[in-house]
């Protein structure tokens, strides 16, 4: 009985619109939020439109076989093509099991003390550090120290630039795909008698595949998209032959589809400007097919997982 | 199985509190505990546990939440190792071999003490696997289809998933994943299965159907159980023992006896308080 006098005088229901500023708030922010929205998309719809209609024409099976060449309407990215794939291979290879084993040794192994903290907050600082600053590091050493090994200005030391570049960010991927693991399926497993290991490679990372597989897909499609290291390692502009079909043609010299797309745009002639148009479509599909690849494999393994 | 008299010594007195702990003394008894301590960084969490388990028979831990029930549970298999800041003293001799020796390895305990969860946790994998993976990684080289086969049919699951051993363990309801859970345990041949309050995610037909299969169970393994619910271990155990948490929350054993004297005739008021529902 009580409870309802106190609901009666306290609370008086009033059926009738909220009213003041809470209610000027409420119509104008739905509005507010959907013109946020919409600058993203104009933005894009602009860039889009701009270079299609520039580059489209363009685009053509010739464009995609031929080398660069002096004269624009001959000239082509075959060489940026196939360079930025030999280069994202080399990348793939080095980064994913060096972040994906640094992840587990922070998450599964380590204990929770100074110096994990200390590396946790390095490895944060690290994907925030500017790419050039991995161009110079790269230079260093893997062009001079490791000439011997790498050849200098070539794919490998490109690669492996690049691999120092994104693995912050696949580290923090594998580590947020694996916190996601339940600790039950860990002590599951352990409590019949299986070492960590057992569990870590039958049941933690399986169920943790598709995050980490999603990390380190988009990782992937930054670093094709980079330039500015590897304009500092001395990757080259104009390459007018194809690497050999051959484990040798890690260590040849490279280009890349966006150095290949700024060399043309600082030239002068108009057939460029629209050559590194076509580029730009080019390197967009290559992105944009990572990202496919990205999801199918995120929603296939996760099925398989369940 | 064999009645045993309890022992109305006084084993160990708890100084703080003055509290009694009555030590049943059992024969051949397949773990004993003593002096066990667990802290929890600075917390002390259960403070000198002493007492044995029988061989072939169902132990219950009783007791209000946070007196440690479950912790000493879990330093039965070395699984509170599994929480960094946990640290335990004393002795937990299986077979007369402590547990805490240095040479001995958690694996190799956890290998011959399972445990099964509170909250069913099957392995995202088919039915088959969640019981054939821990044979596997121990290293059976027999018949797998036999071993998954004995071990559902052990866990009174067989004949509800014969048809389906290749779906998901996730598929089933929730007490068949606990049954699953417990072939998964048995399908590595343990001595010992703990058991940390099995029944409590799951309806009374599904409870009802997990005491039983403890009951039969009990004649091949020793089980160890954690549970709120004092008509379960009235109905299920043969042995009780009743944990209380003193004034500065930490948990210590009141009273450890046969199920039925301690639900009868229990030798500490605060044992009768507890199973009469006055607290707790």
């Amino acid at each position: 009985m009580s409870t309802r006098n106190l609901a009666a005088t306290s609370l008086e229901p009033s059926w009738s619109a909220v009213r003041g500023i809470r209610r000027v708030w409420d119509r104008i922010f739905g509005p507010l939020s959907l013109i946020a929205t919409l600058l993203g998309l104009v933005v894009l719809a602009a860039l889009l439109i701009d270079v299609f209609s520039d580059g489209l024409p363009r685009l053509s099976w010739q464009f995609l076989t031929s080398f660069p060449s002096r004269k624009p309407e001959e000239a082509g990215l075959v060489s940026a093509l196939v360079g930025s794939i030999l280069m994202i291979v080399v990348t793939a290879m080095v980064a994913f099991p060096i972040g994906v084993g640094a992840a587990l040794y922070l998450e599964e192994y380590a204990s929770d003390n100074a110096f994990t903290r200390f590396v946790e907050i390095n490895i944060a600082n690290l994907a925030g550090v500017p790419s050039i600053i991995y161009g110079l590091l790269g230079l260093e050493i893997f062009v001079r120290v490791m000439f011997s090994i790498t050849n200098g200005r070539t794919v490998v030391s490109g690669g492996m630039t690049m691999a120092l570049l994104i693995l912050p960010v696949i580290i923090i991927a594998t580590r947020e795909a694996l916190r996601a693991v339940p600790n039950s399926l860990r002590q599951a497993g352990l409590a019949l008698g299986a070492s960590q290991w057992q569990v870590i490679r039958d049941h933690v990372l399986p169920q943790a595949l598709p995050g980490t597989l999603t990390g380190t897909i988009l990782a992937l499609s930054r670093a094709i998209g980079e330039t500015a290291p590897l304009i500092t390692i001395g990757a080259l502009t104009y390459i007018a032959y194809l690497p050999p079909a051959s484990p040798e043609a890690l260590r040849t010299p490279f280009t890349v589809l966006p150095i290949q797309i700024f060399n043309w745009v600082s030239r002068p002639q108009k057939g460029f400007h629209e050559a590194a148009a076509a580029g730009i479509v080019v390197l967009l599909v290559v992105l944009l097919a990572m990202n496919a690849l990205a999801i199918y494999l995120r929603n296939r393994y996760q099925r398989r997982a369940v | 199985m064999t009645v045993q008299t309890a022992t109305e010594t006084k084993t160990s007195t708890n100084g703080a509190t003055g509290q009694t702990n009555y030590r049943a003394s059992i024969k051949d008894p397949i773990l004993m505990l003593n002096n066990v301590n667990v802290w929890y960084g600075n917390t002390h969490a259960v403070r000198n546990i002493s007492f044995d388990i029988p061989r072939h028979q169902v132990t219950a831990l009783i007791g209000p939440s946070g007196c440690g029930k479950s912790t000493v549970l879990r330093s039965l298999n070395r699984m509170n190792e599994l929480i960094p800041i946990a640290r335990t003293e004393g002795e937990v001799l299986v077979n007369g071999r402590n547990l805490y020796d240095a040479s001995v390895d958690p694996v190799v305990v956890r290998r011959h003490i399972g445990m099964v969860f509170q909250k069913p946790n099957p392995f995202p994998k088919s039915i088959y696997e969640n019981v054939a993976w821990g044979a596997r990684i121990n290293g059976y080289k027999g018949n797998m289809d036999e071993l998954v086969e004995e071990s559902l049919r052990g866990a009174a699951l067989w004949d509800e998933v014969k048809d389906k051993l290749h779906e998901s363990g996730l598929s089933l309801s929730g007490g068949q994943q606990q049954r699953l859970c417990i072939a998964r345990a048995i399908a590595v041949k343990p001595e010992i299965i703990l058991m940390d309050e099995p029944c409590s995610a799951l309806d009374p037909i599904a409870t009802l159907k997990i005491e039983d299969l403890m009951r039969e169970l009990v004649k091949k393994y020793t089980i160890v159980i954690v549970t709120h619910n004092m008509q379960q271990a009235a109905r299920a155990s043969d042995y009780t023992a009743f944990f209380m948490v003193n004034d500065d929350r930490v948990g210590y054993l009141v009273e450890h006896n046969h199920t039925d004297e301690i639900f009868t005739n229990p030798k500490d008021k605060n044992t009768e308080d507890y199973i009469t529902g006055r607290f707790g």
